[in-house]
């Protein structure tokens, strides 16, 4: 199984590198934001809750993004009669595009992040870094569970663009209130929050709870 | 097939309905600190309740669905989700009408409970659209089934998160031990949990005899008119 969504990652992740869709438009996506939140806000420079908060909402928005094209590939060339015809394990396919979902989204942060910084952050960004990055991770890793079911759940409906960010969006609000309460001190200048490990827990029982129901219904998805 | 026992139901559920309204405004006394509007609480708590199990209900029905492959499962949690969104909006409804009265807004954010329910509404509320943009049956109970098993979960983890985020500010008539409720108040509670809860069921089968009924109904002339052209 694991050999088996390597591939569908690889070929996913040659066609992202060929076509240059998702990752660019989400990266472009998230600095505009970032511009939106200077000029919407009117400051030159956010921190604390503040910044946590519009670093994280521009994040999610812009893994709806990455969600809405996950399969959007298949769709419109019609290569999911091909994916589906050959004898592979559902729960293969779904490893695949959320593995591809958590390397768009480590991609996107490698430069969102720091352009936060540069935009928006008034504290300095690198103190922060050794406790941000496995938030980060933790936060990647939800996502691309819930994201990859989401996109197949939405993959068949009519009105596909609709559907995935009114679902995915209240899908991962534990996770946006978990993610910006670890960070907010963390852009606040405080070094060592006390609160950061019931963030961190109830971050990763929300990856352990959304990875184990992904896998029992995605089987249910997308075969015909 | 789901009309046995709708009448003795309906019954049962219009004397305890009478019966809780009673209790609640010639019984129950009133709340020491918020006086008369702390009454709505037997109507607020027991429908939020009811319709969080609702939602939960649904998602173990979609269970059965894909464990079965019998439609009439997914109908189940079709109706059930169906009914607590019903049910979420009174729930909303109520909830600022108390906050209003407790608090002096219509709309506190730093209520973990209230919070959550509008979380979990508004994801329910994606229901309708995700099913019915699926045309083909099989596939649309299949994908309604996912979706209300990922959502029934998502009900117990997104009250833990937000219920943390908040300070804990809540009207708390029943503390987390539950007993600091007094007697004839605890009795008044009881009767309207059992009565909201009997509410729900009916209507979850009268909807469901309703849905059954007009599906027979489209069988049986598309028979007939099968049978003018031969």
């Amino acid at each position: 199984m694991i050999r088996t969504a390597a591939t569908i990652l690889r070929k996913d992740l040659a066609i992202e590198l060929r076509t240059k869709e998702s990752v660019p438009a989400m990266t472009l996506f998230t600095v505009t934001v970032f511009v939106l939140f200077h000029f919407g806000l009117d400051r030159d420079a956010l921190e604390g809750s503040l910044a946590s908060g519009a670093l994280w909402v521009t994040l999610l928005l812009a893994a709806v993004i990455g969600v809405s094209r996950l399969f959007a590939v298949e769709r419109e060339q019609g290569g999911i009669d091909g994916l589906l015809l050959a004898p592979v394990d559902r729960t293969a396919l779904w490893l695949a595009k959320a593995a591809a979902l958590f390397l768009y989204l480590c991609v996107l942060e490698l430069v969102a992040v720091p352009a936060f910084a540069l935009f928006l952050l008034g504290p300095d960004l690198l103190p922060a870094l050794p406790i941000l990055i496995p938030v980060l991770l933790a936060a990647n890793l939800g996502l691309a569970a819930i994201g990859a079911l989401v996109s197949a759940l939405a993959a068949e409906t009519r009105a596909h663009e609709l559907i995935v960010p009114l679902l995915l969006l209240p899908l991962v609000m534990p996770l946006l209130i978990s993610a910006a309460s670890a960070t907010e001190p963390l852009l606040r200048g405080d070094q060592s929050p006390e609160d950061l490990g019931r963030w961190l827990g109830l971050l990763s029982l929300y990856d352990v709870v959304f990875v184990l129901i992904a896998v029992a219904v995605f089987d249910f998805l997308l075969d015909d | 097939m789901y009309s046995k026992g709708l009448k003795p139901l309906s019954i049962a559920t219009v004397v305890l309905m009478a019966a809780s309204l009673a209790l609640v405004f010639f019984y129950a006394p009133n709340d020491a600190d918020q006086g008369f509007v702390q009454k709505i609480f037997y109507v607020h708590v027991p429908l939020a309740i009811v319709a969080l199990c609702g939602f939960v209900a649904g998602g173990i029905m979609a269970i059965g669905y894909l464990r079965s492959g019998d439609r009439a499962w997914d109908a189940r949690s079709y109706v059930a989700i169906h009914m607590s969104i019903i049910f979420g909006v009174a729930v909303l409804i109520t909830g600022a009408i108390w906050a209003k009265a407790a608090w002096g807004h219509w709309w506190v954010w730093d209520e973990p409970v209230l919070v959550s329910f509008l979380v979990v509404f508004l994801l329910y509320c994606v229901y309708y659209p995700l099913r019915f943009s699926i045309e083909d049956p099989d596939r649309q109970a299949r994908y309604s089934s996912v979706f209300a098993i990922a959502a029934g979960a998502f009900v117990p983890i997104n009250f833990a998160a937000v219920r943390m985020a908040e300070a804990f500010t809540h009207p708390r008539v029943l503390s987390q031990t539950g007993g600091s409720m007094p007697g004839d108040m605890r009795l008044t509670f009881l009767v309207s949990i059992i009565a909201v809860t009997l509410l729900f069921v009916t209507l979850w089968k009268l909807e469901l005899t309703g849905k059954h009924a007009s599906m027979q109904l489209k069988r049986l002339r598309r028979r007939l008119e099968a049978e003018a052209t031969a």
